[in-house]
């Protein structure tokens, strides 16, 4: 009690201080068990490797980098705001260095204090564990080219500095990089104890600073969350304090069965979408128990602008073209749960212009779909009659698109055919150009709030590599103007983000035009949870914010 | 006779799969999900939206059990579940069928010869097959499943295509060839130290001709009384595969695959599920106790035991 009564004062004077108003926290509604639901585990427990938004959700509240998303419900959740740093920085040196000061009394959960010793350590062992995201997110940071070539010896020197004394860690890029705190509030770069492992810790909760720790993790079993006891508040919105005392997170019951186990009050959320034949029977039978919200994702359709038929700009053009973006939605549950979209950048996303050339009645929105013209389009690009295989995931909704995009390339004039491969391997193998895959359905979700990571990341020519599972440019597009162009918008983006977002709209359309991928709709996120959970809040980085709710 | 001719109205059913769709005015491989059906003089649409509370999903109609007319109702993408069934029966007894012929075909070749001519081809064989019999069935049907279903085969002069009924026909026939094999090749040997044959070799009849004329009749028997069980398992294993998405692929449908589809189906429209998986049940118990009435009919110990019974 005494606990919270600091963490509530902290809280205050945090609120105070800053001049923000956020929500008063509800003393009575503190205590109990969550228990939340997945058909399976997310794989390892380090937050420096686990690339999975089922555990990102949960290193929230158990673990602090030097920046993080604001723990704000909707598109507040992308603001960037200070965490174990005690503001943000500004940048130095042309935009390439930063100094960070550290807060003083924030502790691990094993009870030692977090320093600098450890920030340094933190960044070296991104390197140390390869670290998905090291080579591509921080591979800016000075000295990470010898690491990315030598992990074992990363030592990030020059790169990331630590003053003991003066409690800062100063950070020396190669270049400015106008998404660097956006990277920095990642899980991956999560202060972690110096001693953590220099390997994946598997299983092996790692202390870490929020309010909750791991207390066990058994992937086929559970992962058990506890109260951090050394946990006090200080940042509201970077660090707010959990309600339940306890999150219990089971693994191995079916969609089916977690959905009924809400509905008995046996359990509190799942994990899993939700099967297609109970969405109906919840939107009517526990409609307050549901909430649905728009995501920064995007469904799409990757065509291989390296082979044949696709190589042929008019052939994508077609293809988008004929398109019933409202059968897809149908099949994905309705429009309750996706938008049709044509273009890449999702809406409410920075950059967002709506756009949708490949549309009846072209303008801002798609309408319906020009077969007329979609069939023109094929006989002049030459290329009807030819084969294509579409590669889909042998999940259902997945294997319905595929199923539907086979009758509309058929009805185009192409042999079309469909191949449902295992979800696990499906976006390696579609990456890879050795597979030869000419047409693939597949998703993509925001790693942080900015139009690179959708334009950039999917359509740049460095995110394309032959031979490789990760060459995440699917089309293998590679447009040197646009390319230049999008390399001219990060670099505007160091001075003036509004400018660069601009200029991100306009790269945007033209990856649109050129159509290397088409795009179907911009999906919904569901959450169902049990009758007793309140104070449900949906951050638009994160989703749904676990511990901000309560169960008593 | 009765499973003989309750498999024999199966299968030709399936085989009026083409006419049941033609009747139907239907296409069972393609997505109608802006359809409508007319039932008691009233037009509704296939999917069915949910209009109540939060409007969530669509519901595919259920049977409306008349012929011709979603009898037996849609699935998921609106086709209509009958069509699939029967065009799913038909895949799946092809499949069955013709695995289980080469399956017993090449099994005998090579129960055949191992046993007849004995050391370095017998070990070689029997090696060939203790390979293939230490791997679970399953486990082996699916490692070859997974590798060859995107790509296909192509080995020079045998080309299949990705998509194509022959791979998973081949996978089937290769993965159960040793469960032949071995009892052909134990009988062959046995019956090569019989005195017809050794008196067969003592004459100087050539070798394949005694295979042919004096071996071959003599395990035709077990060969016989395996076939219906094998397109019992066969019919099984096909279905696993199918439904585990690595054997029949879209939108080819056999009963593994409607069963997949109705999976997601189970709660609101279990029809899609439970129809190909009686017929599944169906085939498979009329083809396994037509196996023990054929083992009856054909082996003497049997039919002596049922005499003294």
């Amino acid at each position: 009690m005494k606990k919270w009564l600091l963490a509530g004062a902290a809280a205050l004077l945090l609120t105070t201080l800053s001049g923000t108003s956020y929500a008063e926290y509800k003393a009575e509604h503190r205590g109990g068990t969550m228990r939340l639901l997945s058909r399976s585990a997310g794989g390892t427990l380090d937050p420096h490797i686990n690339y999975t938004l089922q555990y990102w959700q949960l290193y929230q509240p158990t673990y602090d980098g030097l920046v993080t998303f604001k723990k704000a419900a909707g598109a507040e959740g992308f603001k960037i705001v200070a965490d174990i740093a005690e503001e943000i920085p500004k940048s130095e040196n042309s935009g390439k260095t930063y100094v960070f000061k550290i807060r003083k009394g924030i502790k691990f959960s094993d009870g030692r204090e977090l320093g600098v010793k450890d920030v340094v350590a933190s960044f070296q062992r991104i390197f140390k564990v390869s670290s998905p995201t090291s080579g591509s997110f921080f591979a800016g940071i000075v000295g990470a080219d010898k690491c990315l070539a030598e992990p074992a010896k990363c030592t990030l020197e020059g790169g990331v500095v630590g003053d003991e004394a003066a409690g800062t860690v100063t950070i020396n890029l190669t270049q400015p990089d106008a998404e660097f705190f956006d990277k920095l509030g990642l899980p991956h770069a999560v202060i972690l104890p110096a001693d953590a492992p220099a390997q994946d810790a598997g299983s092996v909760p790692i202390p870490g600073t929020g309010p909750y720790m791991f207390e066990s993790y058994d992937p086929n079993k559970a992962l058990v969350m506890v109260r951090n006891p050394h946990f006090k508040v200080w940042s509201e919105e970077a660090q707010p304090d959990g309600y339940p005392d306890k999150v219990q997170y089971d693994f191995g019951l079916s969609e089916e069965a977690s959905v009924t186990a809400i509905q008995n009050g046996e359990a509190d959320w799942l994990f899993d979408e939700i099967p297609a034949d109970r969405l109906g029977e919840i939107g009517t039978k526990n409609k307050e128990q549901v909430h649905v919200t728009p995501l920064t994702a995007w469904w799409y359709l990757p065509m291989n602008t390296r082979l044949a038929p696709f190589d042929n700009e008019k052939a994508r053009q077609a293809v988008s073209y004929a398109i019933d973006r409202k059968a897809l939605v149908k099949i994905f549950g309705g429009s309750v749960l996706a938008s049709p979209v044509c273009q890449v950048l999702p809406p409410g996303f920075p950059g967002h212009e709506p756009y949708c050339p490949f549309t009846k009645n072209p303008g801002k929105k798609w309408s319906a779909p020009d077969m007329e013209k979609a069939k023109k389009l094929v006989e002049e690009s030459g290329t009807k009659g030819q084969k294509v295989t579409i590669i889909a995931e042998d999940k259902a909704i997945s294997k319905s698109i595929g199923v539907y995009l086979q009758s509309v390339l058929t009805e185009l004039g192409y042999q079309a055919d469909v191949k449902p491969i295992a979800t696990n391997i499906q976006f390696t193998y579609i990456q890879n150009t050795n597979n030869k895959v000419q047409m693939s359905i597949t998703q993509w979700y925001q790693d942080y709030p900015a139009a690179s990571d959708f334009l950039y990341i999917l359509f740049g020519c460095e995110s394309f590599h032959e031979g490789s599972d990760s060459s995440v440019n699917i089309s293998g597009f590679c447009d040197k103007g646009l390319n230049d162009k999008m390399k001219k918008a990060l670099e505007l983006g160091v001075e003036d983000q509004a400018a660069a977002n601009k200029m991100w709209a306009e790269i945007d359309k033209a990856v649109t035009d050129k159509a290397p991928a088409a795009g179907l709709f911009t999906p919904k996120h569901l959450d169902f949870v049990s009758k007793r959970l309140g104070n449900f809040q949906f951050n638009s980085q994160y989703y749904w914010m676990v511990t901000q709710s309560w169960v008593q | 006779m009765a499973c003989l001719a309750i498999f024999c109205l199966i299968a030709v059913l399936c085989l009026l799969a083409p006419a049941y769709v033609s009747f139907a005015n239907t296409d069972p491989f393609r997505a109608s999900l802006d359809a409508t059906v007319e039932i008691n003089g009233v037009e509704v649409p296939v999917m069915e939206e949910s209009t109540e509370g939060l409007a969530l999903g669509y519901t595919p109609i259920g049977p409306t059990w008349q012929l011709g007319n979603y009898f037996l109702g849609a699935d998921n993408q609106g086709r209509d579940v009958m069509a699939r069934l029967l065009y799913g029966g038909l895949n799946s007894l092809l499949i069955s069928g013709a695995a289980t012929i080469i399956t017993m075909v090449l099994a005998t070749a090579i129960g055949l010869t191992a046993g007849f001519f004995g050391g370095m081809t017998d070990t070689i064989l029997s090696r060939i097959l203790d390979v293939l019999w230490a791997f679970p069935v399953y486990l082996l049907a699916i490692s070859l499943s997974i590798v060859l279903i995107a790509q296909g085969i192509d080995l020079g002069i045998i080309v299949v295509e990705a998509g194509s009924l022959w791979l998973p026909i081949f996978i089937i026939a290769i993965v159960y060839i040793p469960y032949i094999a071995r009892p052909i090749r134990g009988q062959v040997l046995a019956l090569r130290r019989s005195e017809f044959v050794l008196a067969a070799i003592g004459l100087g009849v050539p070798e394949h001709r005694i295979l042919l004329r004096d071996i071959l009749p003599n395990v035709s028997t077990t060969l016989i009384v395996f076939t219906p069980l094998m397109l019992a398992i066969n019919m099984l294993t096909e279905s696993a595969l199918s439904f585990l998405s690595i054997g029949v692929q879209p939108p080819d449908a056999s009963w593994g695959t409607i069963i997949q589809d109705g999976q997601g189906l189970l709660y609101t429209r279990p029809m899609v599920a439970l129809a190909p998986g009686l017929a599944i049940a169906l085939t498979v118990l009329v083809l396994n106790i037509l196996g023990d009435g054929v083992r009856d009919a054909l082996d003497p110990r049997s039919k002596i035991k049922l005499g003294g019974d």
